[in-house]
Formats: structure tokens, C-alpha cells, sequence
């Protein structure tokens, strides 16, 4: 009986059965298992519906993204240590742990994770929880789309760890070069777990970014000109216009590569008139905003940070804007420096080696700036400080190693070497990590209304100082000795010494990692000696710490009038009593499934195209266009906390 | 509740305008491929060989007519002339149903003949390009239609005001991307 229009192209033949991927497959389900095991025995379904997955609550939404990003970080460890491992030992006559396709693989999903799912994740989970409250808001302009967006990132995420147990994933690196990603190299389903993974993630991205940028443009509190924002809200303002202008492209790009691969069409393949070389530069004019849609809201975080605990007002904020914007400009016109060896000739190979240089220039002012605020403030040195100040250090290093890559006459040297990977993670982990961890600790007491134990956060920020540079100083010297990218086997035992020290900073950054989540967990187990009474636990300038911590769900009680550029500090140093105003009505979203449902609709389509199982893509897109729908014709999305709720819950506290 | 309503009107249509801006990027990808591979026909057929040009000008007439229907229907409902506003609605459906139908049938013809999208790069990036825009008419004709019997069992009021102007944003720019398809893929790509 013939059940391929049932199955599509799935076989046991794609079920795992080389041991670390099998270990993998057995492990991840059993955890999940385990999950879903104590969620019913302590009997949280239903809380765990109502509260949280159905949740439109910014906040909530927020903390459930920085959850998976902090899942998939300890994922995308594991694989970078599986790296390692090999390359320490594959060596001359030596094999390493992993055969090369394994390799592949890994390498391919510890980039694609940390990138889309860890980075992106934590990006967008930290805007949600601060940024209304930041600017004065009661929410985000889209709280529905918000939901969407965040189960899209779910289900991309989903997908791209499913490939793990069935299928495998894509071995064509984290972007997906063709001609190796087309049909022709990579008929298995691998390289279309990518695709989709990314493309579903890729679209809720596009959507936060929408939300955001309309947040900030219309629901910022009374007063509050754009240059009285905070600069943490000025960067992601910055980066929803860069998500805007550069997702699309790659939705586009991955659409075509998609059609290459099933419907047998011919724009990057090597035959039938097709140029690869036109993916390359697509994907990098997404890729190139892309690690500035990163960085930009992390910049944004350390200007909030240094300003608070060096108790001054940020230096420069006008240029901390001009900065920004001017990055946001630049970070278009660089994309084709990742690619100099296509040929595309000396002159306009200058230009592109001459932008890049430039945007050193907006780099360095803000770590001026940063550096400026400190001098003669009354410095505290928190936990989110140290992270700080490891991100000066490292992430100053990054940049210089960065200026270096943009001379083209080099970069011909060093293209493709472990050189390049030294430097993007030089500048990732020490700008978008780095910043990402002090914020969660600096927003934590926020959330959740205790703060993080202070000594293990900075035993884990010494960790990464200590295990980066053990893993990636190495890798310096040998780009420039001649090992390139993506290496799992080699010959020079001269090698040998640099790759088991980069492979000692693995582990070294593990500890970094194990500290954290250790911090997490000792955190909540005394989170009654942590506990934040006052809102306020680390005397802050902006308007999220003048409500209480947790911040309720409405955030603010009466929407605050906006009179100067740190308002809230503003308001403790002048001491005024303004008379309190009048209590009103509020207005939030009624929590609601439907977001989940239209991205479970797009990960079923997503699967079945994945597997040729065209029922399944149909039936998947029409579960999501039938939702949407719905959510449209429903007028009554809305409840109401009336003024007597809120004085009642007023007189109950005080 | 009024000043409420105007407040969401007003956040929902900057959301609809900056949604359009996006989606201008992702034709301007769809575009800029097209354009660097429409020369590479690769042994098959190059535009002047298999684009109608008399077919496709009719095709565009239907759809600016659609589009014409649309700025009526919106015209009317602001003088509460819910009979035309709704005439002016069907009208906007079946214009762009039928300019749909000709794609489709111009879409059929080709592959019939054997200029399916993966005979060349030129072909593939015609079709999707052209395909992504009927996909966006699919979506227009199908809010469109859910709009109308929504509009047909309720008087008319503000929120239907508010929710008639949001689509027809949606239904001008794909107007307008149809207008740059028209001059680059077939006024440009017809020549070679």
C-alpha cells in the first residue's frame, strides 16, 4: 500500500542512530517528558494556560522569551563544546568524537540557536518586559500580535530541535550558502528544517519589530518627546526600523531558496541560469543589520546601566543618538564585506572596506560616552556593572579586530579562518551576551520582585571574561596560521596546544553558564532575604523602577506626565508632592489562545512542507488564515479594571 | 470610548501603513532578484517571446478599475451611502477576482507550453515575483469578502468606516506594486 501521500517523504531511515544524536534524541523527549510529568502531578495546566501561554501581558510574554533564550543558550553550549571536543582531539591519524556530517550539523545549530534563538530571544524579551514600562506605557500597541509573534519564535525554535530526533538538521552552516543548501548537494529534509525554522522566527521577528516601533511612536507617556526617552527605548526604536528593513529580505531570500528546493526552481542553483552569488549578497544585506538589530538595544542597556550605578546622567545623549541612527544607516551600505573574495572588483571592494571602517567611528563615541559617565560618578559595583565592564574590555577588542577584518587586502588573507569566528564572537558575546545578562540582572527584581544574588552573578561574568578569552584568543592565532571555519579534522600537530586551550575556555565559559543558572536558582530559593519592598533596588532614573516590583499588570496606575529626560530620578531629587491624580478606568487585552493556534497552524504547514507531506501544509495554513479570522471578527478583546478595583487594591496594601 | 476607538483607529492604521513599508522590501528583494537574473533564460524563452502585452494591459486595467471601485466605496461610506458603498465593494471584488482569473489563465498558458518556473532563472524569478503579488490579491479578495458580509449584516458605523479605510490602504499599494511589475517585469523584461 502505497502511503506517501500520508507520510511524504519520511522513512525510519531518518530517525537517528549515530550515538551523539541518539543520546540527544533519547534525552531531549525524556526531558520534556519529565516537564510535562511535573507540570500535571503539581497539577499547573490550567495555570499555566490561563497565566501564561495564553497571557497578552507584555511582562509575561517577556519572561517567557528571556525562559527558552536561557533553554537554547545551554543548548547552543552543548554544541560548542561537542565542537571543541573534536577539535582538540581530531588531529594527524586521530579521529574525533563525531563523524563529519555530525559536525555539520552541530555547527550549524549552535549558529543558527544563538543567533535566532538565544540572541534574538532575549533581545525581544527584554524589550517586552522594560520598554513599556520604560516609556510610560500600560502596553505595546499590538498586544495580540505580540502573542503571535512570541509562538512563532516558539515553534521556529520547536522545529529546529525536532530535526534533532527526526530528520537531521541542515550541514550547510548557519546561513546556508547554496549551492551546498540547494537540492542538488542536500536532498534531505536537513536543510528545509532550516529553512522553515528560521522562516517562522524570522516572521514573528518582523512582526515584534512592527509592534515595537509603533509602541514607542504612539504610546509613550504625556511629555515624553523622543528626546526625553530613555536611550534603552531610542535603541530599539533603532533596531525596529533595522528588523523592518532587513527581515523582509530574508523572508524573501529563504522563500527562494525554498522554491529552489521544492518546486524545482533555478535562483541560486548552479545550473538553469541561476547565481548563488545572488543569495550571498541577499542574505547578508539581512545578515550585516541583522548583528545590529542584536547589539543596538544591548548598547541601549549598558547606557541605562552605567548611568544608574555610576549615579550620574548618561554622557552625551545627544550623540549616544546620533550614534545610533548613524549606525542604523551604515549597517546597510557594509553587507558586501562579508563576501570581498566574490570578486566584485578593487573599487567597490574600497567602499565597502571604507563603510565599514566608519562605523568604528559611531562605535567608539558611545564607548566614550560610557566611559565618560564614569568619570567622577559615584560608581556601584553590582553585578550588573562587572558585566559592564567585561563588555568594555571585550568588546572593544572585538571592534579593533573588526577594523582589521575591513581592510579587504587582509580580509583576503583571512577569509573564512578561524580569525573571523574569533572576531564575531569577540563582538557577540561581548557586546549582545554580555549586555543580555547584565540586563536580566539589572530588569530581574522587576519581573519577578526579588533580586539575583549579587556575588554568583559576578562569579559567572568572571567565568566568561576568563573562559572568552581561553576560547577565542586562540582562534586569533590560528586564522592566522591558515585553520579556517568549520574545520573537524586536521593535520598539523602544531595546532594541536591552541585548539585544547580553546577547548579549556569551553569549558571555563560552561562554569560561566553554571554559575548563572545557579544564580537564578539560589536566587529564588532566598528570595525572601532578596525580596525588593521598595520598586526601586537600585535607585534608578527611568520610569519602570517608580512602580512596584513585580510590576502589576496594568504598569502604571495613572499613565505618569513626562517632565524631563531621567523622570524618575528627576521626581525623587525635586522632592515635590504633586497632588496624586485621579484614578480612571483601565482598559487591557483579554488573554487569548488564538495566538498559539495560528503559530501551531504555521508549524504544521512548516512540517509538512518540510516532509512533503502537502496535506498537512494545507491543512497547517488554513488552521492559521481561519484563526486570524476569527481574532478579526471578535470586537470584545478587552476587559476593564474599573477605578474603585484599583483604589480598593490601593487601601489593602498601604 | 470615542476618544478610545480613535486612539486604536489611529495605532492600527500607522501599524497597517509601516506593515506596507516592510512588505515594499520584501517585492524590492523579489524585484532586485528578478532584475539581475532576467537575462539568464538559460536556452528558454526570454519576455518578448512569451508575454501577451495587449492581455496583460487588459489585466491592469482591471485591477486599476478595482482599485477605482475601492476609493468609491470608501467615498460613499463617508457620505453614508450604504447601498453604493456596498455596490462599489462587490465591485472592487469582481474586478480584482478577474484580474486574478487572467493571471492565473496567463500563469496556466505558460506552463502549458512548457515556460514553467523551473525552466530558467528568468522564469523562476518572473513567477514568483508576479506570484507573490497575485498571492497578496488572494489575501486583499479574501478580507475584501469577509469585510462586505460584515459590512452587509451591520448598519454602517464607525468601526466599519475605520475598517473599509484600512483595506483599501492594502488594496491602493498592491495597485501601486502592480504599477512597477507592469513597467519592470513586462514593459522591461518583455524587451529582452
Amino acid at each position: 500500500m502505497d502511503l506517501s501521500w500520508l507520510f511524504g517523504r519520511m522513512s525510519l531511515e531518518y530517525l537517528p542512530h549515530e550515538p551523539a544524536t541518539l543520546a540527544a534524541a533519547i534525552g531531549m523527549p525524556l526531558l520534556a517528558l519529565g516537564a510535562v510529568g511535573a507540570i500535571t502531578y503539581f497539577k499547573k495546566w490550567r495555570w499555566l494556560w490561563k497565566e501564561w501561554i495564553c497571557s497578552l501581558d507584555a511582562k509575561k510574554i517577556g519572561i517567557m522569551y528571556l525562559f527558552v533564550a536561557l533553554l537554547m543558550l545551554l543548548r547552543g553550549l552543548a554544541d560548542a563544546a561537542m565542537l571543541r571536543a573534536q577539535t582538540a582531539v581530531s588531529v594527524g591519524d586521530a579521529s574525533g568524537p563525531f563523524d563529519v556530517d555530525t559536525f555539520q550539523q552541530v555547527f550549524t545549530a549552535h549558529g543558527t540557536i544563538m543567533i535566532f534563538f538565544v540572541a534574538m530571544g532575549a533581545m525581544f524579551g527584554l524589550i517586552n518586559v522594560a520598554l513599556p514600562l520604560m516609556i510610560g506605557a500600560r502596553d505595546v500597541a499590538f498586544p495580540w500580535l505580540n502573542s503571535v509573534s512570541f509562538w512563532l519564535f516558539v515553534v521556529g525554535m520547536m522545529l529546529s530541535n525536532v530535526s534533532l530526533i527526526f530528520g537531521g538538521f541542515s550541514n550547510a552552516g548557519w546561513l546556508g550558502y547554496p549551492p551546498l543548501s540547494g537540492l542538488e548537494y542536500n536532498p534531505g529534509p536537513g536543510i528545509d528544517y532550516w529553512i522553515w525554522s528560521l522562516q517562522i522566527a524570522g516572521i514573528g521577528s518582523l512582526i515584534s519589530g512592527i509592534n515595537f516601533f509603533v509602541t514607542i511612536l504612539k504610546k509613550r507617556a504625556p511629555g515624553m518627546t523622543l528626546m526625553k526617552m530613555p536611550i534603552f527605548a531610542w535603541s530599539v526604536l533603532v533596531t525596529t526600523v533595522l528588523i523592518m528593513l532587513a527581515f523582509p529580505i530574508l523572508t524573501a531570500t529563504l522563500a527562494m531558496l525554498s522554491l529552489d528546493r521544492t518546486m524545482d526552481m533555478h535562483f541560486f542553483t548552479s545550473d538553469g541560469g541561476g547565481n548563488p552569488m545572488m543569495y550571498v549578497n541577499l542574505i547578508w544585506a539581512w545578515g550585516h543589520p541583522e548583528v545590529y538589530i542584536l547589539v543596538l538595544p544591548a548598547f541601549g542597556i549598558y547606557s541605562e546601566i552605567v548611568a544608574t550605578f555610576a549615579r550620574k546622567a548618561l554622557f552625551g545623549y545627544k550623540t549616544m543618538v546620533a550614534a545610533l541612527v548613524a549606525i542604523m544607516f551604515f549597517s546597510f551600505v557594509v553587507w558586501q564585506h562579508h563576501f570581498f573574495t566574490m570578486g566584485a572588483g578593487a573599487n567597490v571592494n574600497a567602499f565597502f572596506g571604507i563603510m565599514t571602517m566608519v562605523i568604528a567611528i559611531p562605535t567608539g563615541v558611545k564607548i566614550f560616552n560610557w566611559l565618560f559617565t564614569m568619570y567622577r560618578g559615584r560608581i556601584k559595583m553590582t553585578a550588573s556593572m562587572v558585566w559592564f565592564m567585561c563588555f568594555v574590555f571585550t568588546f572593544t577588542l572585538g571592534g579593533v579586530t573588526g577594523v582589521i577584518l575591513a581592510v579587504p587586502a587582509l580580509d583576503f588573507q583571512v577569509h573564512n579562518s578561524l580569525f573571523l569566528v574569533a572576531h564575531f564572537h569577540n563582538v557577540i558575546i561581548g557586546g549582545v551576551v554580555f549586555g543580555y545578562i547584565a540586563a536580566l540582572t539589572y530588569w530581574w527584581p522587576k519581573m519577578f520582585g526579588f533580586r539575583l544574588h549579587e556575588g554568583l552573578g559576578k562569579v559567572s561574568a568572571y567565568f566568561w571574561q576568563v573562559g572568552f578569552l581561553l576560547a577565542f584568543m586562540p582562534l586569533y592565532a590560528l586564522g592566522f596560521m591558515g585553520a579556517v571555519r568549520r574545520l573537524d579534522h586536521y593535520t598539523d600537530p602544531e595546532w594541536v596546544p591552541f585548539f585544547i586551550v580553546a577547548g579549556i575556555g569551553v569549558v571555563v565559559i560552561g562554569m560561566g553558564a553554571v554559575a548563572l543558572v545557579l544564580q537564578i536558582i539560589y536566587s529564588i530559593w532566598k528570595r525572601k532575604t532578596l525580596v525588593d519592598t521598595t520598586g526601586d533596588p537600585w535607585d534608578g532614573r527611568t520610569l519602570e523602577w517608580s512602580v512596584p516590583s513585580p510590576a502589576p499588570e496594568y504598569n502604571f496606575k495613572t499613565i505618569p506626565v513626562v517632565t524631563h529626560r531621567d523622570e524618575w530620578w528627576h521626581h525623587k531629587q525635586s522632592k515635590t508632592t504633586q497632588a496624586e491624580p485621579a484614578l480612571e478606568d483601565i482598559h487591557l487585552p483579554k488573554p487569548t489562545s488564538i495566538g498559539v493556534i495560528v503559530a501551531v497552524g504555521a508549524g504544521l504547514a512548516a512540517f509538512g512542507i518540510i516532509w512533503h507531506m502537502w496535506w498537512l501544509a494545507g491543512l497547517g495554513t488554513v488552521i492559521a488564515i481561519v484563526s486570524i479570522i476569527w481574532r478579526t471578527m471578535n470586537d470584545d478583546t478587552e476587559f476593564t479594571i474599573t477605578a474603585a478595583e484599583l483604589r480598593h487594591e490601593t487601601g489593602a496594601k498601604s | 470610548m470615542k476618544h478610545d476607538n480613535d486612539e486604536k483607529s489611529n495605532v492600527a492604521s500607522l501599524g497597517l501603513w509601516i506593515y506596507l513599508m516592510t512588505d515594499l522590501v520584501l517585492f524590492a528583494s523579489l524585484f532586485a532578484t528578478f532584475i539581475v537574473l532576467r537575462q539568464n533564460t538559460a536556452g528558454g524563452p526570454g519576455g518578448a517571446e512569451i508575454f501577451n502585452m495587449p492581455y496583460v494591459l487588459i489585466e491592469t486595467f482591471a485591477l486599476l478599475f478595482s482599485s477605482l471601485m475601492c476609493g468609491l466605496a470608501l467615498v460613499t461610506a463617508r457620505f453614508k451611502r450604504r447601498t453604493a458603498m456596498l455596490t462599489y465593494l462587490l465591485l472592487t471584488i469582481l474586478f480584482g477576482a478577474i484580474f486574478l482569473g487572467m493571471e492565473l489563465a496567463e500563469f496556466a498558458l505558460m506552463a502549458s507550453e512548457g515556460h514553467s518556473w523551473s525552466e530558467s532563472a528568468f522564469l523562476s524569478g518572473y513567477f514568483t515575483l508576479v506570484g507573490t503579488h497575485g498571492l497578496h490579491i488572494a489575501v486583499g479578495l479574501l478580507w475584501a469578502s469577509i469585510l462586505f458580509v460584515r459590512l452587509l449584516r451591520r448598519p454602517l458605523e464607525r468601526n466599519g468606516l475605520r475598517k473599509l479605510g484600512l483595506f483599501a490602504i492594502f488594496w491602493h499599494f498592491l495597485e501601486i506594486v502592480w504599477i512597477f511589475i507592469f513597467s519592470i517585469v513586462y514593459l522591461v523584461g518583455g524587451t529582452l
